[in-house]
């Protein structure tokens, strides 16, 4: 039996009902969001299914939509299952507030490293972790780089003169 | 009839010092004799991260062959070395490696930045990059260039070699140095 998009659907909206939201597919891969508090539930759900049994974690990361206010940072899953070669992508919004998900560690080992690098860059919290540092960057710095009111450039240097780097200004010259 | 032995006639040695001679004696100074010997004899240790290691390692090797200057002894270890050779991007997270390394080395030591990464951060105006490694080590002599052609790395070399056969002896005890190592947070 092959898996097919229409199935997983299907068996999520009987599942979780209306929680799941903004289901459609995007390159060839189904993505859909669930509510925060849901994302575990969802996970062991698709996880332990005997005929979804989505058991490897892809990749986790983070997307800042500094527009949407309430739900500025997205958690997004990447899972997957080996025996069917199906791969499915689900998103957990959460506010830049509070950003606290749980963390995915007790399901997928692989959730460790990524969940810390998640922090480093966006700041999300991920409760129940069990080593939340900073992974990548130093551990001195202040801020998550990679939300979207921070700059690309390094905003401690003195020794080069805006105006000739083009910085400053307005963006995108 | 030839001689069956060939034998290189044009040997270049470097030039004498300035100083008395007569009879049997040579007399010059300190400063002039030790510095003709370190500047001909330096170890560098290579600290290549990125594109500047390969145009280093095209200046190692044959072509244009940085052994010619008396320095083919490549070593790996910061503690035989005289000279600090920073080839490429310096991350923020390798900084304190980079110290560490530079305070393992003995003095007299040196260091040259190669490249516009390791003199200034280059390209890589980012949040993760250090900006110049002369934010925690002091520098020598800069070379730049995206990445220097080994050229460039050979001429930043001979400006290292006069800096250490001009070098006074006293230079390293001075007041003016353990100032800038202070800066440094160098004791």
């Amino acid at each position: 039996m092959s898996l097919t998009s229409d199935y997983i659907k299907q068996r999520l909206t009987e599942k979780f009902g209306e929680s799941i939201s903004q289901v459609e597919e995007s390159f060839g891969t189904l993505s859909f969001a669930a509510p925060k508090d849901l994302n575990l539930k969802v996970m062991q759900f698709l996880y332990d299914d005997e005929e979804l049994q989505f058991r490897f974690l892809t990749d986790l990361t983070a997307v800042h939509y500094p527009e949407r206010k309430g739900e500025e940072l997205a958690v997004v899953y990447h899972l997957y299952n080996f025996r069917e070669r199906v791969r499915l992508r689900l998103k957990v919004y959460t506010s830049v507030e509070s950003p606290k998900v749980f963390t995915a560690t007790k399901l997928y080992e692989s959730a460790n490293w990524m969940e810390r690098e998640t922090y480093d860059f966006f700041g999300v919290e991920f409760v129940g972790h069990p080593n939340l540092k900073r992974i990548l960057n130093v551990d001195e710095m202040t801020y998550f780089p990679m939300r979207k009111e921070f700059p690309l450039e390094d905003q401690s240097r003195v020794d080069k003169d805006d105006e000739m780097f083009g910085r400053g200004g307005h963006i995108g010259i | 009839m030839s001689r069956p032995v060939q034998y290189n006639e044009k040997v270049k040695s470097v030039e004498i010092p300035e100083g008395y001679s007569g009879e049997g004696f040579f007399a010059t100074s300190f400063d002039k004799v030790i510095g003709l010997a370190r500047k001909n004899s330096i170890w560098p240790l290579p600290f290549a991260t990125s594109c500047c290691g390969i145009e280093f390692m095209a200046t190692m090797a044959s072509t244009y062959d940085l052994a010619r200057f008396g320095a083919e002894r490549m070593a790996f270890t910061p503690r035989q070395c005289d000279l600090l050779m920073v080839m490429g991007t310096i991350s923020k997270k390798m900084g304190p490696v980079l110290r560490q390394v530079y305070l393992q080395m003995a003095e007299p030591r040196w260091v040259i930045a190669v490249g516009a990464c390791a003199s200034s951060g280059g390209i890589f105006d980012t949040y993760s990059v250090l900006q110049g490694i002369d934010q925690v080590i002091p520098v020598d002599v800069y070379v730049p260039g995206c990445p220097p052609r080994p050229e460039a790395i050979i001429d930043g070399f001979m400006r290292i070699q006069d800096l250490i056969g001009q070098e006074s002896m006293r230079r390293r005890n001075s007041e003016k140095y353990k100032e800038l190592l202070n800066s440094y947070g160098i004791q």
